[in-house]
């Protein structure tokens, strides 16, 4: 199989409302800031996939509002609806299937303009399930208690996760909520749905992000050092959480294992430098740390209180803030993997990682984590 | 439309409200529209197509849009039909009446089509090419619905 | 560089207008039991999934997540592409390139909706701008109308013109009996139908449909070993061309005209009327039928009717287009432009029975959105270089 490199990336700042921009505005300053990255012009672009959601954006064909700001105009395009890994993997798969040699990927959202709890309660099942009621936080926090429960995971280790990333965020300019905040300012903060306060979920946010993926036989042409595609994969779960372990990912499981076989990696814990990780809500990052393999069942809240996911830790986790301090869906795991692409490049700024040479990026769809989708970035 | 085997489950008046935003063309369009009846374009640097509505990128170009322009109010029809069976309008839920002419004007000096509907008073004069006119609501909000409608002026 | 991708197996349902007897899940389930029963493979062999319809039109986020109790997705990955109208096509093309990027051998593919949970007229309008479009659209068929009086004007066609495609397709569904609508029409009757909007008659176009489909794609070697006739991919092309519907040129497909000319170009296709044996039309009403085809290089602009009154696209003719009864025999929007794709493997495998076009070397399919999109495929008995 060929390789492919992203040679690109471009973010706007997340922010809470972007009253002034509409997604064509935002797609437009993401994709310029791609293209200026890569060194390129839309004509060094053979086809283009952007990624949104019908649900989210209000309307049918979300990615029509997108087509001509992406530079899609006369060129071949698609659309993925999902998390922005799941965009990547289709665009890089484009470059890998002999028929395209750069793939420009974006992702926009504006959490802003709905209500959120209306749209992830039509994630259930309208037969079985949404006349209940239930949300993406009722449903997480469900997931939260069950992983507690099994883990004897503490509260205040997942106060602990918001502490770092919030804190994290101050040194990133791209973020919403940079926050210098305390665990127990995150104990004291409002419950939402039990066991989760206000301070352990992710805030709504609007956002757009884009990515150049290159076939390896042009990657070196552009402007920055290529940072490898070494392995990528994904798997989904059951739909309905009864049919699931709701304090398991079994689907990340499989997916990072495929992962890292793909690209190599024999001790994950060891050869990984950095990771930016689905942290929607705090229990989140320690439990898909522990279901992908990079720490022993229950123990992620232990390695999180002695600084080993911090920025200068042994494995820096969202150095970025990740989730929890801006939360474009479907946009977030292309932010995740512009994260992991500036901190292999040595550009991540005030949150650069030392020695950052391999990087993990996990991107999520669905309730409660069911499909996840796993990348191995590297400097070669 | 269910038989006596089979349950249907409706969904209710469930809806997911969504607050647009309608970003800096779309405001100053509006705006225009709203306080002084005037249809404003923009016009790409390169290929120099007026497009109508304003927006941020020519996409034939790839280039950012600044230059605006004014456009009609009058201009032709560049296509039409008459919608002779009622659908259910979405943005009401109740179905529209009928009949009632839509279609796509060029305004003058625009180079993109403009949608909306057109006043079918008189069937005969709609036709492509037919010259038009738009008519303003008097209760203006800022809305693609300030222009209530088109009607043929020959 | 990429390799080789054929489809091996191909499955409908049998597409009604209401299905209450069984869920989403169940409907897919029922395309993907049949798709999966005619390339002799078991769930266990397919590496990934592909699946796309259009969210609300059965008002369900992340289908993709949803469906897998009835997909078969369950621990495999599964990845949902959306593109309005052009769905069934794009989620073909985007198994293709699953497949052809060698990360994955065997791929199920699945479009599917059901338009009876839903207004269908009302999810359509949805899909245009909210603050320019949506306000003052009058559903999918408004615009066709336009499409279709520009297109009279500009060429002195007819609605009798337009009337011939319809009853050409009727009468080809006759031979197809996963089609929704079978029943013969004479040109007559077609005019005397109510009209809807100025020129087209409700027998002019598609009906509301649940339904859906599977194909199974599969690299290189493997789909020879798996299908004694695999269909090859050729070529795929897609234009997601406009931002606002005023931008398009109405009375000419710009997306179909540029799609497929690259698709003549990549695959040295000269001369399309004589090269290609069958075409599978992504076409939702009679006047595209016309329209589209003079886009896609088979005849000249203005050319479209004179060439259909001839009969040359009928069964039997020099090109016949939509041997199925196409979208105007059944239209389940998320599966129609993969039912396309399926009805052209099938002619190029020699599995469409009572359809079948004989010999058929190339078959085209495409997809179309109210948006002016076209997306497209070109399949080929022969293993492409």
């Amino acid at each position: 199989m060929d390789r492919a490199a992203i040679v690109g990336v471009g973010t706007v700042k997340i922010e809470k409302r972007k009253v002034r921009e509409t997604f064509a505005d935002m797609a437009w300053q993401a994709v310029n800031g791609a293209l200026e990255d890569a060194g390129m012009t839309i004509d060094d672009i053979d086809n283009v996939v952007t990624t949104s959601s019908d649900f989210w954006d209000g309307r049918t064909i979300s990615c029509m509002a997108v087509g001509d700001a992406s530079g899609a105009a006369h060129k071949n395009v698609s659309c993925v609806e999902g998390d922005g890994t799941y965009g990547a993997f289709y665009g890089m798969a484009r470059c890998l299937s002999g028929s395209y040699k750069t793939t420009l990927v974006t992702g926009h959202s504006k959490g802003s303009e709905s209500v959120s709890s209306l749209i992830t309660n039509c994630a259930f099942d309208p037969i079985y399930e949404r006349m209940l009621g239930m949300d993406m936080i009722t449903a997480c926090a469900m997931q939260a208690n069950a992983y507690l429960h099994r883990t004897k995971t503490t509260r205040e280790q997942t106060a602990m996760v918001s502490v770092k990333n919030h804190g994290n965020a101050l040194k990133n300019p791209h973020a919403q909520l940079p926050m210098d905040i305390t665990v127990k300012d995150v104990l004291d903060s409002e419950m939402i749905a039990d066991p989760l306060r206000k301070l352990d979920c992710s805030p709504v946010s609007d956002g757009c992000a884009a990515v150049v993926i290159a076939h390896e036989s042009v990657a070196k042409k552009f402007r920055k050092k290529p940072v490898w595609i070494r392995g990528v994969s994904l798997c989904a779960d059951s739909f309905f959480f009864g049919d699931r372990d709701l304090s398991r990912a079994r689907s990340l499981t499989e997916a990072a294992k495929k992962a890292f076989a793909m690209a190599g990696i024999k001790d994950p814990r060891t050869e990984i430098d950095v990771a930016e990780i689905h942290d929607a809500f705090t229990y989140q990052e320690l439990m898909w740390l522990e279901e992908m393999g990079l720490a022993d069942e229950s123990s992620a809240g232990r390695h999180l209180e002695k600084g080993e996911y911090n920025i200068d830790g042994r494995l820096p986790v969202n150095p970025s803030g990740g989730l929890l301090s801006g939360h474009p869906v479907i946009a977030a795991g292309l932010y995740s993997m512009a994260a992991v692409v500036r901190q292999i490049r040595g550009e991540a700024g005030g949150f650069q990682v030392k020695k950052a040479r391999t990087g993990l990026v996990h991107g999520v769809n669905g309730l409660g984590g069911q499909s996840h989708c796993v990348w191995l970035l590297g400097d070669r | 439309m269910a038989d006596s085997n089979h349950i249907i489950i409706e969904s209710g008046d469930a809806v997911q409200p969504f607050t647009y935003s309608i970003g800096m063309h779309g405001s100053k369009f509006f705006t225009e529209i709203r306080d002084n009846r005037r249809f404003m374009g923009i016009r790409c640097p390169k290929c120099k197509k007026v497009y109508i509505p304003p927006r941020g990128v020519c996409g034939d170009c790839f280039v950012e849009m600044n230059d605006w322009v004014e456009v009609g109010p009058g201009g032709v029809i560049g296509t039409f039909t008459i919608l002779r069976f009622a659908f259910i309008d979405p943005e009401t839920g109740h179905q529209k009446p009928v009949p009632y002419g839509y279609g796509f004007i060029r305004l003058d000096g625009a180079d993109t089509l403009f949608q909306h509907y057109i006043s079918v008073e008189d069937e005969k004069k709609i036709r492509i090419g037919a010259r038009v006119e738009p008519v303003f609501s008097m209760n203006p909000k800022g809305s693609i619905r300030d222009i209530e409608f088109f009607r043929v002026i020959d | 560089m990429g390799k080789r991708v054929a489809i091996v197996g191909t499955g409908q349902t049998f597409h009604k207008s209401h299905r209450p007897d069984v869920n989403g899940q169940e409907l897919i389930n029922e395309a993907v039991v049949r798709a999966l029963q005619d390339a002799d493979l078991k769930m266990k062999d397919i590496d990934a999934v592909v699946i796309g319809n259009m969210d609300h039109f059965e008002g369900i986020n992340y289908v993709d997540c949803w469906s897998v109790d009835g997909s078969g997705g369950t621990m495999k990955p599964i990845i949902k592409l959306t593109t309005g109208g052009t769905t069934g096509c794009t989620v073909a093309i985007g198994g293709y390139h699953l497949v052809a990027s060698g990360m994955f051998d065997k791929v199920l593919i699945i479009g599917w909706e059901k338009n009876s949970e839903s207004d269908t007229t009302g999810a359509i309008t949805t899909a245009f701008d909210p603050i320019w479009d949506r306000l003052v659209f009058a559903g999918a068929i408004s615009g066709l109308a336009a499409e279709a009086q520009a297109y009279m004007a500009r060429y002195g066609a007819t609605d009798r013109d337009g009337a011939r495609v319809s009853v050409r397709d009727r009468r080809h569904a006759m031979n197809n009996p996963h089609a929704q609508l079978r029943k013969e029409v004479a040109l007559e009757e077609v005019l005397a139908s109510p009209m809807l909007a100025d020129p087209i008659h409700l027998l002019d176009v598609c009906p509301r449909t649940d339904g859906a489909c599977a194909v199974i794609m599969a690299s290189g070697e493997l789909a020879e070993k798996i299908a004694p006739k695999p269909d090859w991919i050729w070529a795929t092309a897609a234009r997601h061309s406009y931002t606002y519907l005023g931008d398009a040129d109405y009375g000419r497909l710009t997306s179909m005209r540029e799609g497929a000319q690259e698709i003549w170009k990549k695959t040295g296709i000269k001369e399309p009327r004589k090269e290609l044996d069958v075409i599978e039309l992504y076409q939702p009403y009679s006047f595209g039928g016309l329209i589209w085809i003079e886009d896609m290089g088979i005849v000249g602009p203005g050319e479209a009717p004179q060439y259909i009154w001839d009969g040359n696209t009928d069964m039997g003719g020099e090109l016949p287009i939509n041997p199925s009864g196409g979208v105007i025999s059944c239209n389940p929007i998320g599966a129609t432009g993969l039912i396309r794709c399926a009805e052209a493997a099938m002619q190029v495998m020699g599995k469409a029975e009572g359809r079948q076009v004989p010999d058929v070397n190339f078959a085209f399919s495409t997809g179309f959105g109210g948006c002016w999109w076209t997306d497209m495929i070109l399949h080929g008995r022969k293993k492409p270089k």
